[in-house]
C-alpha cells in the first residue's frame, strides 16, 4: 500500500515535471527513425530485426528508466524520501514505477516495428508475450537497482549504460534469441531452455536486489 | 507524554580515515529539549543523520525504544521528525499535496485539523495551495516544522532550525518547539546561541574527537 502511495507520487511527478517521458519518446521516434533511414529500401533479415528491436529497448530503457532515483538525487529531495519510507517501500514504489513505464514503452516500440518493419511478424504469440513480459520484469528490475547504485556518482550518464550493459547482456541476448524463436515457429522443446534463463533472471535480479538496496539506499 | 527512550552506545563515524566523532554515549528519555552543539565542520549534521536513521554510524549503536520495545530500522519513519537546511521538499506539488503524499506513504492518518494549526501558527494557511517553487526560503524553511509534525512524532530531529527566518518565524518556531517538547523529545543541533538557550541539556562534539576508548 506504501509502495503503491509512492508510486502514485512519482506519476503525479512525472506528470508534471515529464522528466522521463519526453526523453523516452523523443529516443524511440529517434532511434526508429534512424534505422528506417539506414536500412532505406533494403530488406533486413528476421534475425536483424529481432537484435535491433532489442536494441532500441535497451538504449530507451538507458534514457528513461534511470530518472527513478536520479530525478530524485539531483533535486535534492531523496532525503525526504529516506525520512518517510523504509528502504522497502523506497524500491517497490520505484520499481512499480519502472515496470509501468518499461510496459508502456515496450509497447510503443512493438507497435511500431510491427508497423514499419515488415519482417516483424509474430508466429507464437503466447511465446512472444511471455518473452516481451519477463524482458520487461527483468528490464526494469536491473534499471531500477542500477539506477539506485549510480544516483550518487558524479558522472550518472555515462555510469548508468557502462554498468547496465554487462548486468543487463545476459537478459538481452536471451530476449533476442526467444523473439527470434516466436517469428520462426520453433517448437517449445527448442525454447524452453531460453524460457527457464529468462525466469531464473528476474527471480535472482529480484532477490538480489531486495537484499542489496538497504545498503546502497543508505549512506 | 510519550514512552520514548533514545539511546546512543559509544557511537563513532570515520569519513574515510578522518575521524567526525568518537565515543558517543546519551541517553534522552520521554520529552525534553537536548542540544547538538560544535563548530562548524564538527559533526552536528553527521550525528542528526545518524540518529534519524539516515546514516550508519562506523561504529556503535542508536536504540529507539517505545513503550519498551526496540523500534527496528524499518520502523522508525513515523516516529521521528526532521528539519533542516538540506531538507528538499517536492517543489513540483503544492504545500497541502506534499503533506497529503507524505501522510500516505507514511501509512499514516492525515491529522487536518493540527496540520491547519501549524498552518495558521507559521503563516502558510493562504499559500497552501501554491507551488513549493513560487516559496521564499523562509516559507520552506516553516514548511519543513509542518513536515516534520504533522505526524506527531516521539523523536523531533531539528538541525539548525532557525536558518533563514526572520525574527518574526524564529519566536513562532520557538514556541513550537517548547510546545513540542511537552510530549517528544526535542534535538537541536546549531551553533546559534539563541537556538541553543532552549536546550535543557548538550552533547559538546568538540569533547568527543580524540578519546581513545
Amino acid at each position: 500500500m506504501k509502495a503503491i502511495s509512492l508510486y502514485q507520487k512519482d506519476y503525479h511527478s512525472e506528470i508534471r515535471t515529464r522528466y522521463a517521458i519526453n526523453s523516452l519518446a523523443m529516443f524511440i521516434i529517434v532511434a526508429i527513425s534512424v534505422i528506417l533511414f539506414s536500412i532505406g529500401s533494403e530488406t533486413i533479415t528476421q534475425s536483424l530485426t529481432c537484435g535491433l528491436f532489442w536494441v532500441v529497448i535497451f538504449f530507451s530503457a538507458m534514457s528513461g528508466l534511470g530518472r527513478a532515483f536520479v530525478s530524485e538525487e539531483e533535486r535534492g529531495t531523496s532525503l525526504a524520501l529516506q525520512l518517510i519510507a523504509s528502504p522497502f517501500t523506497v524500491f517497490s514504489g520505484k520499481l512499480l514505477f519502472n515496470l509501468i513505464l518499461v510496459f508502456a514503452m515496450n509497447t510503443v516500440i512493438t507497435i511500431l516495428y510491427s508497423a514499419l518493419f515488415e519482417k516483424f511478424i509474430v508466429t507464437n504469440t503466447l511465446l512472444f508475450f511471455a518473452t516481451f513480459v519477463l524482458g520487461n520484469i527483468g528490464l526494469a528490475v536491473s534499471s531500477t537497482i542500477i539506477a539506485a547504485i549510480i544516483a550518487k556518482a558524479g558522472s550518472k550518464g555515462t555510469l548508468y549504460p557502462v554498468l547496465s550493459f554487462p548486468i543487463l547482456l545476459p537478459l538481452i541476448l536471451t530476449a533476442v534469441k526467444l523473439t527470434l524463436f516466436s517469428m520462426d515457429g520453433t517448437s517449445f522443446e527448442d525454447y524452453k531452455f531460453e524460457l527457464a534463463i529468462l525466469v531464473s533472471y528476474d527471480v535472482i535480479m529480484l532477490t538480489a536486489s531486495y537484499m542489496l538496496f538497504d545498503f546502497i539506499w543508505k549512506e | 507524554m510519550s514512552n520514548f527512550i533514545l539511546k546512543a552506545e559509544n557511537v563513532t563515524k570515520f569519513f574515510g580515515r578522518r575521524l567526525i566523532f568518537n565515543g558517543i554515549d546519551f541517553e534522552f528519555q520521554n520529552n525534553g529539549i537536548y542540544g547538538i552543539a560544535g563548530p562548524n565542520g564538527s559533526g552536528k549534521s553527521t550525528l542528526v543523520k545518524i540518529i534519524a536513521g539516515i546514516t550508519a554510524p562506523s561504529s556503535g549503536n542508536i536504540n529507539r525504544i517505545l513503550n519498551n520495545k526496540t523500534l527496528l530500522p524499518e520502523e522508525i519513519h513515523n516516529h521521528i521528525g526532521f528539519v533542516s537546511p538540506y531538507l528538499v521538499l517536492y517543489e513540483e506539488f503544492s504545500l497541502w499535496e506534499n503533506l497529503l503524499f507524505f501522510a500516505k506513504i507514511r501509512d499514516v492518518e492525515f491529522n487536518e485539523e493540527k496540520i491547519v494549526t501549524l498552518l495558521e501558527k507559521l503563516l502558510l494557511i493562504d499559500r497552501k495551495d501554491d507551488l513549493v517553487k513560487t516559496y521564499s526560503s523562509g516559507m520552506k524553511q516553516r514548511f519543513k516544522f509542518i513536515f516534520a509534525l504533522m505526524h506527531s512524532p516521539e523523536l523531533i530531529i531539528l538541525d539548525e532550525p532557525t536558518s533563514n527566518l526572520d525574527l518574526k518565524g524564529k519566536n513562532e518556531v520557538y514556541k513550537i518547539i517548547q510546545e513540542e517538547s511537552i510530549n517528544s523529545i526535542v534535538i537541536i543541533a546549531s551553533n546559534e546561541e539563541s537556538d541553543l538557550e532552549l536546550c535543557q541539556e548538550q552533547v559538546l562534539l568538540e569533547n568527543y574527537k580524540n578519546k581513545l576508548k
